[in-house]
């Protein structure tokens, strides 16, 4: 009778322990399997992956919403210790952009006038979707953010997001009020640009730094520090144009890029829409024409 | 009666804060903090609880939270769905291994462990991450992850623990 309990025990804990070996043991084995079943299936677990920050989105609305008041309160009291002297520079900058809007008005009522006589097809007009960013995943291993638009609102994925300084990245997993936008800084962006001043083609690749750098440089090519990186727009996915970052730096070791955008600076970003959306097919046709197009030009 | 079912409530409740501190963790890892450089060196806020619950209450936090909590950490922070499921699972498991030498030794210790423990677990969330995207990561933004992260936790801890007197206590 007294030594029951203990027997019981003597029994049931070795069981209980093998029991929580075997359970964890499981667990790292689906932990395994998940990585694994990534890999292999990429739209499920991209699809996972949108519904679940779809479910929390509102608590990060509100979470970041906090943050976003602190900030620009900070940011606003910075501009007002600073108003004088940003005064003075805004007036001469504005003095140069005046000299900059003579010769643009001239040099686009000339580029109208020549894209008439050569019977141009213009980019179709984009639309924009703002949305704030209510995430941000920290750490060395990803660079994206988190939006609160999703595909109620018209983002889809593939869509280039930019700020009023240049492109940020490209929508990667949509949810219905959510979706991910994929920094070009992250390791896996691939982002077809051409260099302003040349234009030699090339693509930038991100790689987890603050620096991106181009790769596929078409051989010959000339870039220098300094030179203004745009997007070519092959592929289709992008607008060609827009602006993305200028080359920091030329070394044996590749040619690495400051983009204009500065991570900790995006509070809203606007999703370009081009009404592209619903058909599979349209980028890579829309693309093959715009590179007959431009061929045609050329010859 | 009815104040039996209350009380186990509240029990029930304050046993639970662990799991919901963490996940609350997870989620206020990727608010953006706008400071500048800051969101690449971010410290990894739910390996720290991981950590001090697997060694102060590790019943409290059982290994399929920590699978759940890792999942998340994956799903939001964009990273392999899988990685950190993996990782917080080992740093759980070698806490529990450990578990006698880590027990009721003082906070220097605790610490030293946590030193330890985390820099395997970001080599290997480093190496899973380079294995996954078939190129190496440039690891100098982890090292620094790293260092915030340890240099993070005694603060963290403080907290938990004083949620340990005073919230869980000795239930």
């Amino acid at each position: 009778m007294k030594d029951n309990p203990h027997s019981i025990s003597r029994i049931a804990t070795p069981i209980r322990n093998v029991a929580q070996r075997f359970a964890f043991m499981a667990l790292l084995l689906a932990a395994v399997a998940l990585m694994m079943l990534g890999k292999i299936d990429v739209l499920l677990m991209e699809r996972v992956r949108a519904n679940v920050t779809d479910a929390v989105t509102p608590i990060l609305d509100i979470i970041s919403q906090p943050v976003d008041s602190l900030n620009s309160l900070v940011l606003q009291a910075r501009d007002l210790y600073a108003v004088r002297d940003e005064n003075l520079r805004l007036k001469k900058e504005r003095d140069l952009l005046l000299q900059w809007q003579a010769a643009a008005r001239k040099l686009h009522a000339e580029n109208k006038n020549l894209k008439n006589l050569l019977n141009f097809v213009t980019d179709p007009d984009a639309s924009f979707i703002t949305a704030r960013v209510i995430a941000d995943t920290g750490g060395a291993f990803a660079n994206s953010v988190v939006i609160n638009a999703g595909g109620r609102r018209g983002v889809r994925k593939g869509q280039a997001a930019i700020t009023g300084d240049g492109l940020v990245g490209r929508v990667t997993d949509v949810g219905g009020r959510s979706a991910r936008v994929l920094l070009i800084s992250d390791l896996n962006s691939r982002i077809p640009v051409v260099i302003q001043s040349s234009q030699a083609r090339a693509i930038m690749a991100g790689d987890n730094t603050h620096r991106p750098r181009l790769i596929h440089l078409a051989p010959g090519a000339l870039v220098s520090q300094g030179d203004r990186i745009v997007t070519s727009g092959h592929g289709g996915a992008f607008p060609p144009g827009l602006p993305v970052g200028i080359v920091a730096s030329v070394t044996d070791k590749g040619i690495g890029i400051e983009p204009f955008v500065d991570r900790s600076r995006i509070a809203h970003l606007r999703i370009l829409d081009y009404g592209l959306t619903g058909i599979v097919a349209a980028p890579p046709i829309e693309g093959a024409a715009r590179a007959n197009r431009q061929t045609k030009i050329r010859n | 009666m009815k104040t039996n079912i209350w009380y186990r409530l509240d029990i029930l409740t304050r046993l639970l804060t662990p799991f919901l501190l963490t996940l609350s963790l997870v989620l206020l890892n990727i608010v953006p903090l706008r400071i500048p450089g800051f969101s690449n060196v971010v410290p990894l806020l739910p390996l720290m609880a991981v950590y001090h619950w697997a060694v102060y209450r590790s019943e409290l936090l059982p290994a399929f939270a920590v699978f759940l909590i890792g999942m998340l950490q994956d799903i939001f922070s964009g990273s392999p769905i899988g990685v950190n499921t993996l990782v917080f699972l080992l740093v759980y498991g070698v806490v529990l291994w450990q578990h006698r030498f880590l027990y009721g030794k003082s906070f220097a210790v605790i610490w030293l462990g946590f030193g330890i423990v985390s820099a395997g677990a970001f080599i290997l969330i480093w190496a899973l991450i380079s294995l996954w995207n078939l190129s190496v990561l440039e690891p100098r933004a982890i090292a620094f992850q790293y260092l915030l992260t340890v240099g993070v936790f005694p603060a963290l801890a403080w907290i938990f623990m004083r949620w340990q007197q005073f919230i869980i206590r000795q239930l």
